[in-house]
């Protein structure tokens, strides 16, 4: 399989990349690893006329501290996501997805703003990216504006990113007290989508009360989903048995799957429960070790 | 919208004249003519296709031929050291790491770079590590066995058994 045919740009700067978008207009696609984008141009489900690649343009790929929020530039490839010490001793969450994101040579290649900015709610990044309460850095001809991961996705592929604009970098905050974080999906084989995947954050004051909750739901909405009411039952609480089942069935509740090869409906939301339920033990876990 | 590009595959320069749309994989198959490198599922599930990129295993019908200008392609073809196979190759040839064969080089090619990463991976390291390739014949035991023969080759350790094993 061939796409069909475009043309291929590699600027070297930023500013060189935003000339071409104004240039060539909504004919322009962004290519970052290509491993969401290349597959559908092969089907012809995707047929830009142009590829602009952030390949050559330094200074996008990058895991950086800075005060109470890590930031990740939009190049950073997903296996140095899973491998980056600093990163996972913080958020082991990247090392649980890193694990589940399709296979090895793909991880290799496909990058963390790639995975976002294709705005697919079948993706497991966007989950995980609820979970930790990112944002969203994005470039355009007028600067640099961010964007709360809540507003970020808009529909079936579409983003905040709008025309001539860039995806640049992932803000994540480091929250006070104790936190912890978890990822999982189940999924038919390894390189399929989750037929139900849940990302989620806890954070804990001295007390061993939760403060704070993220959960993020990966294939069972046209976008991806935040648990809000699950996450309003934990807060305030300390977590117990109790809440964590009444959490996990608002998530199996609120999410909204369809039928597919992957299952049914109400074998999509029981995967969610299941899930919900063994990713609140893992994130409370791992904030109190 | 053609234009001229030239790729670094195993140390040497080919040079063709193709459009942005050429994949990888056509390139080496069909400008380089080198067809060690199989395609096998063409949607990026089956690793058949797999090279080094800068020494990153790759999926090479995913990416495009213009992508990889001025990195250094590996494929199967290069492999061989200067004095004699990879000891990848040594370990599927001695563990019958392949039935049909169609799968192997890009198990191999995955497998420089597992076994680069973790020199002395245990058999669950080396599943997950091949997780991207699949071999329709199913031979994934003798596949895990060559990998481990070839990294304690790599590490200079006593070499595992090659015998068959039969389950009772």
């Amino acid at each position: 399989m061939i796409p069909s045919s475009f043309d291929y740009s590699a600027p070297t700067t930023l500013e060189e990349a935003l000339n071409l978008l104004e240039e060539i207009g909504d004919e322009a696609k962004i290519l970052a690893g290509g491993h969401s984008l290349i597959p559908m141009m092969k089907l012809r489900f995707a047929e830009p006329e142009h590829l602009i690649d952030l390949s050559n343009v330094p200074g996008l790929s990058y895991i950086n501290t800075e005060g109470n929020t890590v930031k990740i530039g939009a190049m950073t490839r997903e296996v140095d996501a899973e491998e980056s010490e600093e990163l996972n001793k913080l958020f082991p969450i990247f090392k649980d997805v890193g694990k589940l994101i399709a296979d090895p040579q793909v991880r290799n290649f496909g990058t963390l703003g790639g995975n976002l900015a294709h705005g697919d709610a079948a993706n497991d990044q966007p989950a995980v990216m609820m979970a930790l309460n990112a944002e969203i850095e994005i470039i355009g001809k007028e600067g640099t504006r961010t964007v709360g991961i809540d507003d970020f996705f808009f529909g079936f592929y579409a983003t905040a990113v709008e025309e001539g604009e860039i995806l640049t970098a992932i803000k994540i905050p480091i929250p006070d007290g104790k936190f912890g974080s978890a990822y999982h999906k189940s999924e038919r084989k390894v390189g399929d989508y989750a037929t139900g995947g849940v990302g989620v954050q806890l954070t804990f004051d001295s007390s061993g009360t939760c403060t704070k909750a993220g959960i993020g739901l990966t294939n069972v909405n046209p976008t991806p989903l935040r648990a809000s009411r699950s996450e309003e039952a934990l807060v305030g609480t300390t977590v117990t048995d109790e809440v964590i089942e009444q959490a996990a069935q608002f998530a199996s509740e609120d999410c909204n799957p369809s039928a597919d090869l992957r299952g049914d409906e109400d074998y999509k939301r029981r995967i969610i429960k299941v899930l919900t339920k063994r990713m609140i033990v893992k994130a409370k876990e791992r904030a109190f070790s | 919208m053609k234009r001229e590009i030239t790729l670094k595959i195993n140390g040497e320069e080919y040079t063709s004249t193709v459009e942005p749309r050429t994949l990888l994989v056509h390139f080496i198959r069909e400008h380089a003519m080198l067809t060690g490198t199989h395609i096998g599922c063409d949607t990026s599930s089956c690793g058949a296709c797999t090279i080094l990129i800068d020494g990153k295993s790759a999926k090479s019908c995913t990416i495009l031929a213009i992508q990889a200008v001025g990195k250094e392609i590996t494929t199967v073809e290069g492999l061989a050291l200067a004095d004699g196979p990879h000891p990848l190759q040594e370990g599927f040839k001695e563990n019958h790491g392949l039935h049909c064969g169609f799968c192997t080089p890009g198990m191999m090619m995955r497998a420089v770079e597992l076994l680069e990463k973790n020199p002395n991976p245990t058999e669950e390291d080396i599943r997950w590590g091949i997780s991207g390739n699949l071999c329709r014949c199913t031979g994934y035991n003798n596949i895990v066995k060559a990998i481990k023969y070839a990294g304690a080759k790599m590490r200079g350790d006593e070499l595992p058994s090659t015998e068959p094993e039969f389950v009772e």
